[in-house]
């Protein structure tokens, strides 16, 4: 993967300034290939990790596995772009083994989450199974891990 | 109370700016000679499991077979130099101890050892200790730190037993060219030396792919190579280093060994092997970071004015302070002014006055930061 890439990758905010410093490319040659990485939608968007729990907005979360019935010609895909199109569902995967697809399923209360796959997605036609587990704790999202960070315990100065 | 020969080696000035630097609050320092990463957790890892599983004893003095297997083995795929495990490698408590098994192994009193200037703190004092002469051979910024092939032969004396080389070095961030190296070689060959070779920071090297002076022609069997695993695997907590070499020096240096730290800590070498048969894809992110953090300091530091050899490896640049003041003084004035700390050059050979260690192993923030408080500084010496 390109340079730029990897290093907006960690950090989406960084100044052409210092990307410049980085690199060795101008300010203009970074603008240009950032552009062109947005217009070719290889960077989708620029977006912030939140720790919801620190902004007291605490949300239930739950992945839910689903079984289908395969439509002739289209596979799970048609079942799975619906799913995924509401708002509500954060992340929808195609999966081997025991379920077909896994789908994770946001909300403000577990009732919320509850009705929510019983009512859409449980009933949705194709669908002839549903198994949900309830998020109790996260301890890695995007490749953060969630809890205290660990710390170099090297001197400051060494030769 | 302590033998003439301990008191012949100083701890030095440097000491005493070291405290100032340990006792100072909010300091960003750039005058840390090991990684600011964490040893990556697959490592860690594997020696938690080692230790749950009740590896807690000696080892085999050359250590683990299947670390020295490990070790043939990657010397042998990145340079095409193959070493015995049965006998051609020894496993040591870090490079430290493995340069000081060659001094020793090598050294009888008297015997003249040529070592390369600036150059890392240890190598003078462990020849002194075995009484060998520690023979200095000053380079300069001019030819990027490289000693040439007539300065090289100019310190050669009947006396002269071997020759130190650190590349890519501590504390001058420069590396050597095929060319170089193989001048280099020359003058061993001639002169029938022995090179050891510290090669420690082999996998920082920033430009093209570093090659060990073990595989150049004729000179595997004199070359001590050493290397280890606290650099590039961020791991210098663990004591892990080893030795390479041919099988009468490497029975010389275990006969040390054997008496004196029998083996490296067995955890850290069930780690060590988890470092170099897994541990590829997080060592090159580190290396990556580095490099970024590289390009970074060194084009903050042209902008200041300050003149630069090429830094190609390892994690430090090694500026000339362009006369505006000696080493020790810019450091003490940098370091209560500013509240950056720097290594003095001066701290490896005489010829390392006039200039200062940056290290980069530290975050792009704090480079960011501390390069700004350098600008200010030197912007204060000129008014
Ligand atoms: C050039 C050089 N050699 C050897 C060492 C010591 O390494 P180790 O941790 O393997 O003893 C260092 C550490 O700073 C170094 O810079």
């Amino acid at each position: 993967m390109d340079e730029i890439l990897k290093i907006l990758e960690d950090d989406a905010r960084i100044s052409y300034k210092e990307l410049t410093e980085i690199t060795g490319l101008s300010e203009e040659e970074i603008e240009k290939k950032v552009k062109e990485y947005v217009d070719k939608g290889i960077i989708k968007r620029f977006k912030a990790v939140i720790d919801l729990e620190k902004v007291g907005e605490e949300k239930v979360y739950a992945i839910v596995d689903l079984k289908l019935n395969p439509v002739r010609g289209e596979g799970y895909d048609l079942t799975a772009k619906r799913i995924s199109n509401f708002p509500q569902v954060k992340e929808v995967y195609l999966v081997s083994g025991a379920y077909d697809l896994s789908v994770l399923v946001e909300g403000d209360n577990i009732k919320d989450v509850a009705f929510f796959v019983s009512d859409k997605l449980a009933t949705l036609d194709r669908v002839y199974h549903t198994t949900t587990h309830f998020i109790l704790k996260k301890y890695k999202e995007y490749g953060e891990t969630l809890f205290e960070t660990e710390k170099n315990h090297r001197l400051a100065i060494s030769l | 109370m302590i033998s003439k020969r301990v008191s012949k080696i100083s701890s030095s000035g440097i000491r005493k700016f070291f405290d100032l630097v340990l006792g100072a609050e909010d300091v960003i320092s750039l005058g840390v000679g090991e990684p600011d990463f964490i040893t990556p957790w697959e490592i860690r890892e594997s020696a938690i499991y080692a230790i749950e599983k009740g590896y807690t004893s000696y080892t085999s003095n050359y250590g683990l077979l299947e670390l020295r297997k490990a070790i043939s083995k990657y010397i042998y795929d990145k340079h095409g130099v193959s070493y015995n495990y049965e006998n051609e490698i020894l496993v040591t408590s870090g490079v430290s101890e493995a340069y000081d098994l060659a001094i020793r192994t090598i050294t009888d009193p008297g015997d003249e050892i040529i070592v390369v200037e600036p150059s890392y703190v240890a190598y003078k004092p462990c020849i002194i200790l075995v009484d060998g002469v520690a023979v200095s051979l000053p380079t300069s910024i001019e030819n990027n730190f490289v000693p040439t092939y007539e300065e090289i032969e100019k310190k050669i004396t009947d006396k002269t037993k071997a020759i130190v080389l650190n590349y890519p070095n501590n504390p001058t961030g420069a590396i050597l060219d095929k060319k170089q190296m193989e001048e280099i070689a020359d003058v061993v060959v001639n002169h029938d030396l022995i090179l050891i070779s510290d090669e420690i920071y082999e996998d920082l090297t920033y430009n093209g792919k570093h090659i060990s002076f073990s595989s150049l022609n004729g000179m595997k069997d004199r070359t001590i190579l050493l290397n280890g695993f606290s650099k590039a695997y961020a791991m210098t907590g663990w004591r892990v280093g080893y030795i390479a070499s041919n099988k009468e020096i490497i029975e010389g240096a275990v006969k040390i060994h054997q008496y004196t730290s029998i083996c490296a800590p067995i955890m850290s070498q069930m780690a060590a092997i988890e470092a170099i048969t897994n541990g590829n894809n997080t060592k090159q992110e580190m290396i990556d970071e580095y490099n970024r953090r590289r390009r970074i300091i060194v084009g903050r530091l042209k902008e200041m004015g300050l003149n630069l050899s090429e830094t190609k490896g390892a994690f430090y640049v090694f500026p000339s302070l362009n006369g505006y003041l000696g080493s020790e003084e810019f450091s003490e004035r940098l370091l209560k002014e500013k509240k950056v700390a720097v290594v003095p050059g001066n701290a490896f050979g005489d010829c390392g006055e006039g200039f200062i260690r940056i290290s980069y192993a530290t975050s792009r923030k704090n480079l960011i930061d501390a390069a700004d408080r350098i600008s200010e500084f030197l912007n204060s010496l000129k008014e």
